[in-house]
């Protein structure tokens, strides 16, 4: 009888304990949906009054006078991410190819720690470091170099910011994808009169094509997302860019400078959210591609 | 017999540890090698030195003398791209080039220059024929080789490795990986490739190395053991170890 009790006993604790296991999951799962119902629903305030269309193509930012033009965020965006990316993909390419192919074992052993640790160090760091180092020497050195007076708080600035912050993250991954690439394909490349060159170039980053892809699609969604570091050294000013030297406003810094403040200003907490929503559309969508992109590759090998 | 290639006091280890220890060997020509042994003996570290791939692990070191031709292949002056274009590799697994059929024949053809694209349409033709893989990709020569079936795979490598021209063929348990059919396939054509090329023939399989073999080489524990024809090895083995391992009491 007793036996029976304690069976039982275990039994429901049993099934309390994966309960809540379950719970944690379904909080996990619910959290991103919510968050995306509630800036839909925030955002639904301003979309009602204007179309869509309008707001992101509209050049003029007035909040004051209820005129919410999200393209100068828009294109300063763009702009910070695909220069960073311009930057920083060749520099991964390059040293995940030296690494996994031609250094030494024990190169890769050190570097891997190190790496994750330049992974881990807080963007506001790297936000103080770009404007003690690279506003300054924008200003005074590439600047003058290009025949420009400029402040150094620019596009330039926050691109070489972030791509100094994603090159940690995507290094790691194009690490992870060369290293999956068999041994046996280079031999075969290699017992064919290939030399290491013509196996890397031909064979070796073919194959991790794909992966090579959406290392930089994750890279890039990563640095779309990225705020505080751009936002210290980029500028802020509403206008929309013409060159790296000038400034911009990427839609991370809009949201972080903004909300909290002036939000009696009708429609302007709207806007926000608006501006949130979109970041998200574009973050997730980098993110659905590269993924897509890295399952795709995996089942057909 | 004549000797395609001699193996003189080849010794090799990674990292200190001793993989091949003071192998002498000789390989005739026209004919097929096999080397048997169990998993772990270094019949295919001893396979890869062959054609130098060894060189690519990290903290191998190696000594002795591979005379291929007369001419010793591990000296420092020799040409890689030379040496292994004369030998075709065929590994355990097929490891198709990530791109179409044709483009893996024409790969070790593009490597070393020849561009002329009426020669590569024969080439192709010529040596996917010969592996009896024509007329089941004749009209999709553009399709990705990932697409084939594992056999077929396997006779698309042989294929790639012929079509460089090399004089010896390195098989390392080629069938290792495929069903009974293919298997029986590739065997065949190496029974008739033999002709042409030196074949040498990795197996752990002791009725595969009887159906084929015409000389036999014994490998345990990083040495050869004992070599010669099959009749002398199978029918009046000298070394203990033979004796057990032809017995079946160990793989």
């Amino acid at each position: 009888m007793r036996q029976i009790k304690l069976t039982r006993y275990r039994k429901w604790r049993n099934r309390f304990h994966q309960g809540w296991m379950v719970i944690a999951l379904l909080g996990m799962l619910l959290i991103p949906l919510v968050l995306v119902a509630g800036l839909i629903l925030k955002s639904m305030l301003l979309l009602n009054t204007q179309s869509v269309l309008g707001l992101l193509t509209s050049t003029d930012w007035s909040p004051l006078s209820g005129h919410f033009g999200f393209l100068p965020f828009i294109v300063s965006s763009l702009w910070i991410t695909i220069l960073s990316l311009l930057i920083s993909a060749p520099v991964c390419l390059l040293t995940a190819i030296h690494l996994t192919q031609y250094a030494k074992r024990w190169v890769l052993r050190v570097m891997h720690p190190v790496i994750d640790i330049l992974a881990g160090i807080p963007s506001v760091i790297f936000g103080v470091w770009g404007i003690l180092v690279i506003v300054p020497f924008i200003s005074h050195q590439l600047g003058p170099l290009f025949g420009k007076s400029v402040s150094g708080y620019s596009i330039l600035a926050g691109a070489i910011v972030l791509s100094i912050m994603i090159i940690p993250f995507m290094l790691n991954m194009l690490i992870d994808i060369f290293r999956a690439v068999p041994e046996e394909l280079k031999e075969a490349s290699l017992s064919l009169g290939a030399s290491k060159w013509q196996t890397i170039k031909r064979v070796v980053v073919k194959k991790a094509l794909p992966g090579i892809v959406s290392s930089f699609g994750l890279g890039m969604s990563r640095a779309f997302g990225e705020t505080i570091a751009v936002l210290m050294v980029v500028g802020n000013v509403t206008r929309i860019p013409t060159g790296v030297f000038q400034p911009g406003y990427p839609l991370p810094a809009l949201i972080a400078n903004n909300y909290g403040e002036m939000l009696s200003i009708p429609l302007y907490d709207s806007a926000l959210m608006l501006a949130a929503l979109i970041l998200f559309m574009v973050v997730l969508m980098f993110n659905i591609f590269s993924r897509w992109l890295i399952v795709k590759t995996e089942t057909q090998s | 017999m004549n000797p395609k290639i001699h193996i003189q006091n080849l010794s090799l280890s990674i990292d200190r540890q001793p993989i091949l220890k003071n192998v002498n060997l000789t390989i005739p020509k026209n004919k097929i090698t096999v080397i048997l042994g169990s998993s772990g003996c270094g019949k295919t570290t001893l396979l890869k030195s062959l054609n130098r791939l060894t060189d690519l692990i990290p903290g191998v070191q190696r000594s002795g003398e591979i005379i291929l031709d007369g001419v010793n292949i591990l000296n420092g002056g020799q040409d890689l791209v030379d040496i292994r274009q004369k030998m075709g590799l065929l590994a355990q697994r097929p490891y198709p080039l990530p791109m179409s059929i044709y483009n893996n024949i024409t790969f070790g053809l593009r490597i070393s220059g020849r561009h002329n694209r009426q020669f590569l349409d024969k080439r192709v033709e010529h040596y996917l024929k010969m592996v009896n893989l024509w007329e089941e990709v004749k009209d999709r020569l553009k399709d990705p080789a990932s697409a084939l079936s594992i056999g077929q795979q396997q006779r698309l490598c042989l294929a790639r490795g012929l079509a460089v021209d090399p004089e010896i063929i390195l098989a390392d348990e080629p069938t290792s990986a495929l069903d009974p059919i293919s298997s029986r396939m590739i065997e065949e054509k190496f029974l008739e490739l033999k002709n042409q090329y030196t074949i040498v023939l990795v197996t752990h399989i002791l009725r595969q190395a009887r159906r084929m073999a015409d000389y036999v080489v014994l490998m345990y524990l990083g040495e050869v053991i004992e070599q010669g024809t099959p009749d002398e090895l199978f029918n009046n083995p000298q070394h203990p170890v033979t004796k057990s391992y032809l017995s079946g009491q160990f793989y």
